[in-house]
C-alpha cells in the first residue's frame, strides 16, 4: 500500500452512457428479435443515449471520507458501482489503489430462508472475504449487530432493524482499503445510524481508509466528511469542503414546485386504480404563486381520479425538509366524510391546512403516499412539491440566526418575577452585611 | 484499474482463485436451501436417480423391452443416469444462476463466473451420494467393476465439463434472453431420451449410430457404464469425439460468458 498521503482513488474523465430503447416494440423474446432482423435487416432500433455521468475527474487520497452528494438520477449512484467494479464506463478510466469494498444496497446477498449465522458467511464471501477472514470477525460482527440470541433463526423472522444492523455489520467488519457506501443509513433507527455513522468515521480517521458515500443526511456529510463532490445531471458541480458545499447544493437542489397538473389521465403518475391530477401548495389566502412565509397558514391539496370503484382510500402526506429530515406525516382521519368509506369512481380532491407558524424558515419537500385500506401503499410520489417557507422581511431585530429545530411553532410565553432577588431589596441584615 | 467496456476481457484466473471460498459459500448456499422445507430432506439426492432409474427400467427395459447389454436394467439405466446427473443439474442450475442472482449481479462486485461455476461444486455432492448408493445395488445385482473403474472421475469431469460450458452459455444468454430459460429445460429432455440411459446401443442401424453418437452424451455414458459395471457396448472413437467437444464446449462457453460479463449488470 502507499504511504498514508497516497493516492487512493483516481478518476479521469468518466463518463457512463445508458442506451435507454425509445422503441414501444422493442424485441424483449429471441424469436422476435431474429423475426425483425429477418425482415428488417438494416433497421437499428431507435435508442436515446442518456449519460449519467460526463467527464468526471477527481482524485481522492488515502484516509479521505467524501460524501457525495447530489439530486435523485444525479449519476451517485452509477458512479458507486463503477467504482466497485459492478459496471464498466463508457469512457474513461479509473485507477483504485487497493482493494475495494462495497455496500451499495443492505442486505445484499443476505437470503430469508438461512440463518443469521450462514448468512454472515454468504454476505461475508460475496462481499469478497475469505472464510478465516470472516472466522475472525465473526464476533466483532455479532456483537456490533447485537444479535447474539438471533444467530440460529432464519434471517426472515428478524425484524427489519435486526436485518439493517447484521447487513451494516458484515460491511463495517470488511477490511477494505476504500469503502463504497450508498445510501444505506436512512434504514434502521436513529441510535443505529448513529452507531453506523461513528463507525465510518472510525474506519476513516482511525484506520486510514478512503471512504466513499451517497447520502441525502446533509446533517451526516457536513459532520463526517473532509470533502464534498456534487454530481449535478452527471457532471462534476462542485468538489469542496462540505461546508461550502453542502449549502450551494441546497440553494438549487429543490427549486421550488408549487403546483404540477397532468392534463392526460393516461399518463399521469399513480397506477391503473388511483392517478393524480393536480398537487398544489399555497398560502391560504393567496394563490400557488404567491410568497409563503412563516406565519401563513398553508393549503395543500391534491386532485386525483380513482379509477376502480369502491375501494377505500386515503392519501398520506410527509413533509421534509431540506436536510430530509421528516417535519411530520399527516393521513385524513379526521375527515368525517370520507375516511374509511369506500370510494366511487371519479374525481377527488382532498387537501389539508396546514396552520401558520408550524413550519420553520426553509425548504420543504412534500412527498404523497396513495393509499388503500388504511395499510396498502398504492404509489409513493417523492419531491412531488418543493416550496419555500421564508422569514418575513423586516422582523427580525436581534436574533439574525436560524431558529434551529424542524419547526418553529409560535408558542405562548409567559414570564414572571416570582420573587425578587434579595440584593433588591431596600433593606435586611444582608445588606448590611454587604456593605461591611 | 477500470477501464472502459471493451470487447474481450481476459480469463482472470487469478481473481476467480482470490473468490474461491465465494464458490464453496453458494454451493453449499445451494445444497442447503435445496431442501428447505421438504419433509423428506437429503433423501431426495438418492432417491431422485432411484426413482428416474425405475422409470426407465420400467419404459424402456420392460415395457419397450430393449437391450441393456445383458445387465440388469436397473443397475445398466442407473449407472449412466450418474453422469446424466452431473450434466443435466450444472447446465440446468448453472444456466439460471445469473438471472436468479440478479440482485447480486447488480449491487455486488464478484468474478460472475463464480454464479455458474459454484453449481459444479453443489452437483459433485449429489453425484457423490448417488455413486455411494450405488455400491450395495451393484452388490445386490453381483457386479464388480474391472479397471476400467480408475477412469469413471474422468467420464464424470467431462460430463461437468459439457453441462458447465453450456451452463455458462445459457446464464449469459438468459440474461439477455429470458426465453432461453424455456427452451433449456425441453432441449434438456429431448437430451435425456436421445442419450442412451434406459437402453444400449448395440442394436442400432450402423447407418443410423453416426447420427446418434453425435450426442456427446452417447459416448461418455457408454465410456461411464462401461467403467462402472466392467461391461457394456462402447464405442471408442465416439468417446473421444465426445471428450473432445466436453472440452470445447466449456471453452467457448467460458469465452462466451467473459464476452458477455462486461455487461451483465447494465441489463440484467
Amino acid at each position: 500500500m502507499s504511504a498514508g498521503t497516497g493516492i487512493s482513488v483516481e478518476v479521469r474523465g468518466l463518463s457512463k452512457a445508458y442506451r435507454i430503447a425509445h422503441d414501444p416494440h422493442r424485441p424483449t423474446t429471441l424469436a422476435e428479435a431474429i423475426v425483425r432482423r429477418l425482415r428488417d435487416p438494416l433497421r437499428r432500433a431507435q435508442r436515446e443515449t442518456f449519460w449519467a455521468l460526463r467527464d468526471v475527474s477527481f482524485q481522492i487520497r488515502q484516509g479521505e471520507a467524501v460524501g457525495i452528494i447530489g439530486r435523485n438520477g444525479a449519476g451517485k449512484s452509477t458512479l458507486l458501482k463503477i467504482l466497485s467494479r459492478i459496471t464498466v464506463p463508457t469512457t474513461g478510466r479509473v485507477e483504485l489503489y487497493g482493494p475495494v469494498g462495497s455496500l451499495l444496497e443492505v442486505g445484499t446477498g443476505f437470503h430469508p430462508e438461512l440463518t443469521g449465522r450462514e448468512n454472515i458467511y454468504l454476505n461475508g464471501s460475496i462481499l469478497g472475504m475469505r472464510r478465516r477472514e470472516i472466522e475472525r470477525q465473526f464476533d466483532a460482527i455479532v456483537d456490533f449487530a447485537e444479535v447474539e440470541k438471533f444467530l440460529d433463526t432464519p434471517v426472515k423472522r428478524y425484524s427489519s432493524g435486526m436485518y439493517v444492523r447484521l447487513a451494516f455489520a458484515v460491511a463495517a467488519h470488511l477490511n477494505p482499503e476504500i469503502l463504497v457506501i450508498d445510501e444505506v443509513l436512512a434504514v434502521g433507527d436513529a441510535s443505529f445510524q448513529k452507531k453506523c455513522l461513528g463507525k465510518m468515521g472510525q474506519v476513516a480517521s482511525e484506520q486510514g481508509r478512503t471512504v466513499l458515500f451517497v447520502s441525502h443526511n446533509m446533517t451526516a456529510v457536513q459532520s463526517l466528511c473532509g470533502r464534498a463532490l456534487w454530481l449535478d445531471r452527471g457532471m462534476l458541480a462542485a468538489d469542496g469542503r462540505p461546508a461550502d458545499v453542502v449549502p450551494r447544493y441546497l440553494k438549487t437542489a429543490f427549486a421550488p414546485v408549487r403546483e404540477r397538473i397532468w392534463e392526460d389521465r393516461a399518463s399521469a403518475p399513480g397506477t391503473e386504480k388511483v392517478r393524480l391530477r393536480r398537487a398544489s401548495v399555497r398560502p391560504e389566502t393567496g394563490s400557488p404563486g404567491d410568497a409563503i412565509d412563516v406565519h401563513a397558514p398553508l393549503i395543500v391539496e391534491f386532485e386525483y381520479w380513482n379509477l376502480s370503484s369502491g375501494a377505500k382510500l386515503n392519501l398520506s402526506l410527509v413533509i421534509m425538509n431540506e436536510e430530509g429530515a421528516v417535519v411530520f406525516n399527516t393521513a385524513p382521519t379526521e375527515d368525517p366524510e370520507w375516511y374509511g368509506r369506500p370510494f366511487p369512481r371519479g374525481l377527488f380532491r382532498s387537501g389539508c391546512r396546514i396552520p401558520g407558524d408550524l413550519l420553520n424558515d426553509g425548504t420543504h419537500r412534500v412527498q404523497l403516499y396513495v393509499v388503500e385500506d388504511q395499510s396498502v401503499v398504492l404509489s409513493r410520489h417523492d419531491d412531488l412539491l418543493i416550496f419555500d417557507v421564508i422569514e418575513p422581511p423586516g422582523e427580525r431585530e436581534a436574533w439574525y440566526g436560524k431558529w434551529v429545530g424542524a419547526v418553529r411553532p409560535r408558542l405562548e410565553w409567559a414570564t414572571e418575577l416570582v420573587e425578587p432577588a434579595a440584593a433588591d431589596a431596600p433593606s435586611g441584615p444582608r445588606f448590611l452585611v454587604g456593605v461591611l | 484499474m477500470i477501464r472502459p467496456e471493451s470487447g474481450w476481457a481476459a480469463l482472470d484466473v487469478r481473481e476467480l482463485w482470490r473468490f474461491r471460498d465465494l464458490l464453496l459459500t453458494l454451493a453449499a448456499r445451494e445444497v442447503k436451501l435445496r431442501y428447505r422445507q421438504t419433509a423428506l430432506g437429503v433423501a431426495w439426492v438418492v432417491l431422485q436417480p432411484l426413482l428416474t432409474s425405475g422409470i426407465f427400467t420400467v419404459v424402456f427395459g420392460i415395457i419397450a423391452a430393449l437391450p441393456t447389454d445383458g445387465l440388469p436394467p436397473f443397475l445398466f439405466s442407473y449407472a449412466g443416469l450418474l453422469g446424466w446427473v452431473a450434466f443435466s443439474n450444472t447446465l440446468s442450475k448453472g444456466g439460471t444462476s445469473l438471472v436468479g442472482n440478479a440482485h447480486l449481479v447488480s449491487k455486488v462486485y464478484f468474478p460472475r463466473l463464480a454464479l455458474p461455476l459454484s453449481t459444479v461444486f453443489s452437483t459433485l455432492i449429489d453425484v457423490g451420494v448417488a455413486l455411494i448408493v450405488m455400491v450395495p445395488l451393484m452388490v445386490h445385482y453381483r457386479i464388480a467393476p474391472g479397471m476400467g473403474v480408475m477412469l469413471a472421475p474422468v467420464w464424470l469431469a467431462l460430463f461437468l465439463m459439457l453441462g458447465a460450458g453450456f451452463g455458462l452459455l445459457t446464464s449469459a444468454l438468459t440474461v439477455r434472453y429470458r426465453d432461453v430459460q424455456y427452451i433449456v429445460p425441453v432441449l434438456v429432455m429431448m437430451l435425456q431420451y436421445i442419450s442412451p440411459f434406459g437402453y444400449s446401443t448395440e442394436r442400432i442401424k450402423p447407418s443410423l449410430l453416426q447420427w446418434y453418437m453425435l450426442n456427446p452424451l452417447a459416448g461418455l455414458t457408454e465410456a461411464l457404464r462401461w467403467s462402472l459395471l466392467g461391461r457394456g457396448t462402447v464405442h471408442w472413437p465416439y468417446v473421444w469425439y465426445a471428450a473432445a467437444v466436453s472440452v470445447l464446449v466449456l471453452v467457448a462457453g467460458a469465452i462466451f460468458f467473459k464476452r458477455m460479463e462486461r455487461q451483465f449488470a447494465d441489463i440484467i
